[in-house]
């Protein structure tokens, strides 16, 4: 619901950029102190870190002998560790 | 069993069958081919006049019971409606042992309480909304929550969907596609009192939504029943509650 039309903004925005052939300066011209770039690449950061989260911890759970505790942690490790390099990008550009 | 005149024997057979339990072993056995012999004639000659000491089970032999489900060349089929000349490999091999994803008790007989428990645990027990009335219920068979009943309501518990679910594999919890079918069809029951129940029952961690669709229950269902689809309406009732604010 919320992911996927993200998906769809940031593969739409992505070809255009490569298409349209704009350098790194004209794209952070772009980005640069816009709310709604950082509104949406934000929002986009927190929605793949949950997704992919849960999404591994169920993996995690059938592929090896990790359980209940132990894999949540790991789970909420790497959802910290999306968030944390997710949000460095955002910043990096917005 | 009749004597086989050699006028009428296809050749002979080269069958391994599971014998122990957790711990055992594949023991080969000579049986000779017949016309239209199934897996279920196979594992009979054996007992009968080979090696007395093998369990297994059956019970109509005609297609109806499920009562002898086995994994026979790796996959989990009835044994009496399995034509040995369907399975054959090698020309003249057939591998068979008990379904997959459940204790062995012996041999090719496996113990199913697991797949009954999580049946109930599923939640797959009808609650009447009226049990008092003595008026029927008037339900269209052509009614879109009938045909969704319908079509996964002729399950008799066989476990061959559980047998062929590799999450069952990986996930002891999973409730497996059995129980959740069943689910579906009360979810789809008008009749039952508390349709949100059965959501909440299986939308739990191990429920409807460790189902990766892989669509081996819907492939091997000798019923032809398709749970993969049971379970992703379960997955859209599960949603549709969410929202409600009902789990």
């Amino acid at each position: 619901m919320v992911l996927a039309p993200l998906v769809i903004v940031h593969l739409v925005t992505m070809v255009y950029v490569i298409q349209d052939g704009l350098t790194a300066a004209e794209i952070l011209d772009r980005t640069r102190g816009s709310l709604l770039w950082d509104t949406i690449y934000s929002t986009f950061v927190v929605a793949a870190a949950v997704h992919a989260a849960i999404g591994l911890r169920t993996i995690l759970g059938e592929m090896t002998p990790l359980r209940d505790g132990i894999r949540d942690i790991v789970a909420l490790a790497f959802a910290a560790a999306i968030l944390l390099l997710g949000f460095r990008a955002v910043a990096a550009v917005t | 069993m009749t004597a086989v005149s050699d006028s009428n024997s296809l050749g002979d057979l080269k069958i391994e069958i599971w014998r122990g339990e957790a711990e055992g072993e594949f023991r080969s056995y000579t049986v000779p081919h017949q016309t239209s012999q199934t897996i279920l004639d196979v594992v009979t000659y054996v007992q009968r006049k080979l090696d007395s000491s093998l369990s297994y089970r059956f019970a109509c032999r005609v297609g109806m019971c499920g009562s002898c489900a086995m994994t026979v060349n790796g996959s989990p089929r009835w044994t009496c409606r399995t034509h040995v000349s369907e399975v054959l490999e090698d020309g003249n091999r057939v591998r068979i042992g008990p379904l997959r994803n459940l204790p062995v008790i012996k041999d090719l007989a496996t113990d199913m309480s697991d797949f009954f428990d999580k049946w109930a645990k599923a939640g797959g027990q009808f609650r009447p909304s009226k049990p008092k009335s003595l008026e029927f219920s008037e339900i269209s068979p052509n009614s879109k929550e009938r045909r969704e009943a319908d079509a996964g309501v002729e399950c008799i518990g066989c476990g061959v969907c559980y047998a062929a679910c590799d999450v069952v594999n990986w996930n002891k919890d999973y409730l497996g596609p059995a129980a959740l079918n069943r689910a579906w069809t009360l979810v789809n029951d008008v009749r039952d009192a508390n349709r949100d129940a059965h959501i909440a029952a299986v939308s739990v961690d191990a429920g409807c939504h460790a189902c990766h669709t892989h669509g081996n229950c819907a492939n091997h269902c000798p019923k032809g029943i398709n749970p993969t689809a049971s379970i992703a309406g379960l997955k859209r009732a599960a949603f549709g509650a969410a929202l409600r604010g009902k789990l």
